[in-house]
């Protein structure tokens, strides 16, 4: 991705402005710092209830006595947790903007992803001229969903109209105690996605962040809980294949899936945020927590493909609690330049014939740093338990780096645990068969990569699947000379 | 006084009786200040997530023993491997004693380090190698540090190979209620250089013993080095071994742990092939019941080009053992064209054992060709009732099986004697005859 000193400059003037616009409506900006009274403040915002409040009033109180974890293999400067503020209305279309002010990189990359001319200006927050076609698919999704009796709203909202749902299922999959991020995103959470499917139901369609049917664009402390009630079925998409530069430094997301007796989740994740620049100036942090509950004989299968953020640090997880529950993990991080990852998974096995598989296909480049961090843990009393992992790793260039620790407990005879590990570089034979054949380099290791990933990019829902192919592409642009 | 504080007080005493004007003198009080500043390792440091030393912490070790111990040829015949003419160097309550031992000057140094530290010959090598590949911050290694006085030293000088392998053996009287011993070896092989050295720690009574041992080995260019560590111990002894080891250009390095006894166990085992062309190769035999605890901890560090390293680690957990395997490999980037290869499997024959195990790669050169397989499971139902409908009953049957699992570990033993007590200590582990020498 280039990023020259004007562009970036460029980029800091928009970003005066848009601070300037934000003045204007005072109200909608908190001052910078957190305590009692922003959480508060945030609450009231929101037009929360006493219990959310108190609820929220908690998380902020444990936050505080907790240290930030340094265990992952990452570095980076830390976040000033003071210098952020924490509430900001949603970014209103800018009417002075049109897409020739967009940075010429981004609109190429658009056009390689094939993103649409109103998906672009919705994307770089241009005012978009044609709405019809967005409305219009969204009532018709809503209108399906409602009958079915599926509730998919922000999560804001069913804090006010479903409250007996969020008050029993949030924060039992993740507590506020769980880690420092997941804490803080507890006390600050301002914006994510609800979603129930009804008992029996089978979601008709890809609920997806994509074509956000809620309002509104992804928050910085963002909250998902999805709940498929017994025998149901959805499929979630998150994220945006689409390169977004954010301002916010920091996310720190909080995802909770529960999935009940019979019924079966796939979540599917492409992020793609700023990773910063060439020489590693910028980007996103990306601390991500991520986890699902699984009940007797159902299913929680996730699927990621990580290019963007300077640092990420997220690991969705299942907790195997009913028997015959299975548990699913298919992962690609790619990371270029400076980035770093510090990815995986846990699959804590409770129930009796539970099952996993962990998939994980790491892919670095430049100078980044690239780690597969995983728990496969079986518990005395989960019999027949087995898992299958495997990780692979592909270098390129001497630069950067690939790491894995993967922890393995078991606790029971009666488990099956395998776990495979291979790290290795893009064979020169291979390239040159490529190229004997008239493919030449670039588009042969685009070839071969995609060849590696292609058991993950599987898992991907069909159109999700050709993007993130095309992405993966793009990421690796430039990385091989 | 926890143990902590009886180790630190226990220094001074110890320093007024060795000779403070010994350059070594200056190593040891570094040491000693590393260990007041981070003590025991605990729980919450990651090379110890699994392995606790707080029972250990707790018994009221003797330092240093009381009196000088003697044992007879025959009660301690059956430790030793004496099938064969080795050579011997075996202690008694941390002790050298040389009325057991067999060591040597000719050709070869197989001698002990009290030797070494003290005579002004040995200065120059003590000086080029002492400490100089041991971790100068991992808290147990500089407490061993600290309180290095005795072990065996071995050197073995150029084009050289001794006629017969070497045994070390420590041994605890159980005179002292609880003992704690800190052995330090120094083996040193030079170019094209050879040996074979059988390492054995035992106690006789059911008294506490907590070993705390460093071993340095410094290959240098096309010697080849074979270590063998025989842990079979009594379940009242503790041994924390700290092995670390240097090698140079084409060098063959083979360490072998064999661990069936003992009550907790931990074996730090470090590599660091600071040549081209190196092999290292680490394989393990881990065999457990009641409630021991054993953790391998391995690291190998490739630093240079064109280098490979083998890990082979089998673990069998029984009743309500653990076993933890941590293994590490680290590639450096200009350490290209590596191989390094990790392989860890385990079974687990009761509900109450535990495995925890953490395969590691750490990988920053791209030409490199780095695998890691670990697996936890049980015996094949298949096989085993294959052999039962042959009529062999159900118990030998599955000894048969665990010992063919083991089995290619013990291939690679190089002393026949060796492979053969191997095989008679699994037989027995395992609790069967299985009516032909296996």
């Amino acid at each position: 991705m280039a990023y020259t000193e004007e562009e970036l400059k460029k980029e800091l003037e928009t970003k005066e402005y848009e601070y300037g616009f934000y003045t204007n409506i005072e109200s909608d900006t908190f001052p910078k710092g957190l305590n009692e009274d922003i959480v508060r403040a945030i609450s009231k915002k929101k037009n929360e209830p006493e219990w959310m409040t108190e609820w929220r009033l908690d998380a902020f109180r444990i936050w505080e006595k907790m240290e930030e974890p340094e265990w992952a293999n990452v570095h980076y400067e830390k976040p000033d947790f003071q210098a952020i503020s924490y509430y900001s209305a949603p970014k209103a279309a800018d009417p002075n903007k049109s897409l020739e002010d967009v940075d010429p990189d981004l609109l190429e990359m658009y056009r390689k992803l094939g993103i649409s001319v109103d998906e672009q200006k919705r994307l770089q927050n241009v005012a978009v001229d044609i709405v019809v076609d967005s409305v219009s698919v969204a009532t018709t999704f809503k209108k399906t969903l409602a009958e079915k009796g599926i509730i998919f709203m922000p999560i804001s909202e069913a804090i006010q109209e479903h409250p007996e749902l969020v008050k029993k299922y949030m924060g039992t999959v993740v507590p506020k105690t769980d880690n420092f991020y997941a804490a803080l995103n507890s006390a600050v959470f301002t914006d994510g996605s609800f979603c129930y499917i009804p008992k029996g139901v089978r979601c008709p369609m890809e609920l997806s962040t994509y074509f956000r049917i809620n309002e509104g664009g992804t928050g910085q402390f963002e909250r998902t809980l999805v709940i498929a009630d017994e025998s149901s079925y959805v499929s979630y998409l998150e994220g945006c294949t689409a390169p977004s530069r954010d301002e916010n430094q920091l996310h720190a997301a909080v995802v909770e899936l529960i999935a009940l007796d019979d019924a079966e989740i796939k979540y599917s994740t492409v992020q793609n945020w700023f990773p910063g620049d060439k020489e590693g100036k910028g980007g996103v942090y990306n601390f991500v927590t991520k986890r699902g509950l699984c009940e007797t004989n159902s299913k929680i299968s996730w699927t990621q493909v990580e290019t963007g953020s300077a640092v990420t640090w997220k690991y969705p997880s299942c907790i195997l609690k009913g028997n015959n529950s299975v548990g699913e993990f298919y992962s690609i991080a790619v990371t270029n330049n400076f980035q770093q990852a510090d990815t995986g998974t846990k699959m804590i096995h409770l129930g009796k014939n539970t099952k996993s598989t962990i998939i994980s296909k790491g892919i670095s480049a430049g100078q980044s740093q690239n780690s597969y961090r995983g728990l496969v843990q079986v518990n005395s009393r989960a019999e027949n338990a087995r898992n299958f992992s495997q990780c692979d790793s592909l270098l390129m260039g001497n630069r950067c780096g690939a790491h894995t620790f993967p922890y393995i407990e078991a606790k029971n005879k009666s488990a099956q645990i395998e776990h495979e590990a291979t790290t290795s570089k893009i064979g020169e034979d291979q390239i040159f068969y490529c190229n004997q054949r008239g493919i030449d380099t670039e588009k042969a290791i685009a070839l071969i990569v995609n060849g590696f990933s292609k058991e993950v990019l599987n898992k991907l829902p069909m159109e999700f699947a050709v993007e993130a192919q095309k992405l993966l592409e793009i990421s690796l642009e430039g990385s091989v000379g | 006084m926890d143990l902590k504080d009886k180790l630190l007080s226990s220094f001074i005493a110890f320093e007024n009786n060795v000779d403070l004007d010994n350059p070594v003198h200056e190593v040891r009080s570094e040491a000693i200040k590393n260990f007041e500043e981070k003590g025991f390792p605990s729980k919450k440091e990651e090379a110890w997530k699994y392995t606790s030393l707080n029972n250990i912490q707790k018994v009221d070790f003797s330092v240093f023993p009381k009196q000088e111990n003697t044992l007879e040829y025959k009660e301690i015949k059956k430790y030793f491997l004496h099938e064969i003419d080795t050579y011997k160097i075996v202690f008694v309550d941390g002790v050298y004693s040389s009325y057991l031992s067999e060591t040597t000057h000719d050709g070869v140094d197989v001698c002990l380090m009290s030797a070494a530290f003290s005579k002004p010959m040995y200065k120059q090598i003590i000086e080029l190698y002492f400490n100089k590949v041991a971790s100068k911050d991992e808290s147990l290694t500089t407490l061993n540090t600290a309180f290095s006085k005795e072990g065996a030293y071995i050197y073995i000088p150029k084009n050289k190979a001794p006629r017969k392998p070497i045994q070390i053996l420590h041994f605890a009287t159980g005179n002292e209620a609880a003992l704690m011993l800190q052995p330090r070896n120094l083996i040193i092989v030079e170019e094209n250089a050879e040996v074979q050295i059988i390492e054995r720690h035992q106690s006789l009574t059911g008294n506490e013993v907590f070993t705390n041992s460093v071993t340095e080995i410094f290959a240098s260019k096309d010697a080849i080095v074979d270590y063998y560590k025989v842990q079979n111990d009594r379940d009242n002894a503790s041994l924390v071994d700290n092995t670390y080891i240097s090698q140079k250009n084409s060098s063959v390095v083979r360490v072998h742990t064999f661990s069936f006894g003992g009550k907790l166990t931990r074996n730090n085992l470090n590599f660091y092939q600071n040549g081209e062309r190196i092999d290292s190769i680490l394989k393990g035999v881990t065999i457990l019941g009641e409630k021991q605890h054993v953790d391998h901890h391995t690291l190998v560090h490739h630093a240079q080009p064109n280098c490979e390293s083998h890990q082979d680690y089998k673990g069998i957990f029984g009743e309500k053992s653990t076993g933890v395997f941590n293994g590490k490999i680290i590639v450096d980037e200009i350490a290209q064209k590596t191989n390094a290869f990790q392989q860890n499997n385990n079974i687990l024959i009761s509900d109450k054992a535990t495995i925890n195990t953490k395969p590691q790669l750490e990988i920053f050169a791209d030409d490199v060709k780095c695998s890691h397989g670990c697996t936890i499971g049980q015996l094949d139902e298949d096989a085993l009732f294959y052999l039962q409908s042959r009529g062999i009953p159900k118990k030998e049957a599955t000894a048969l099986l665990m010992y063919a699992f083991a089995n290619n570990v013990l291939e690679s033993v190089r002393i026949p004697e060796l492979k053969t007590r191997i095989n008679k200590i699994i037989a027995n582990k395992l609790g069967v005859r299985v009516g032909f020498e296996l």
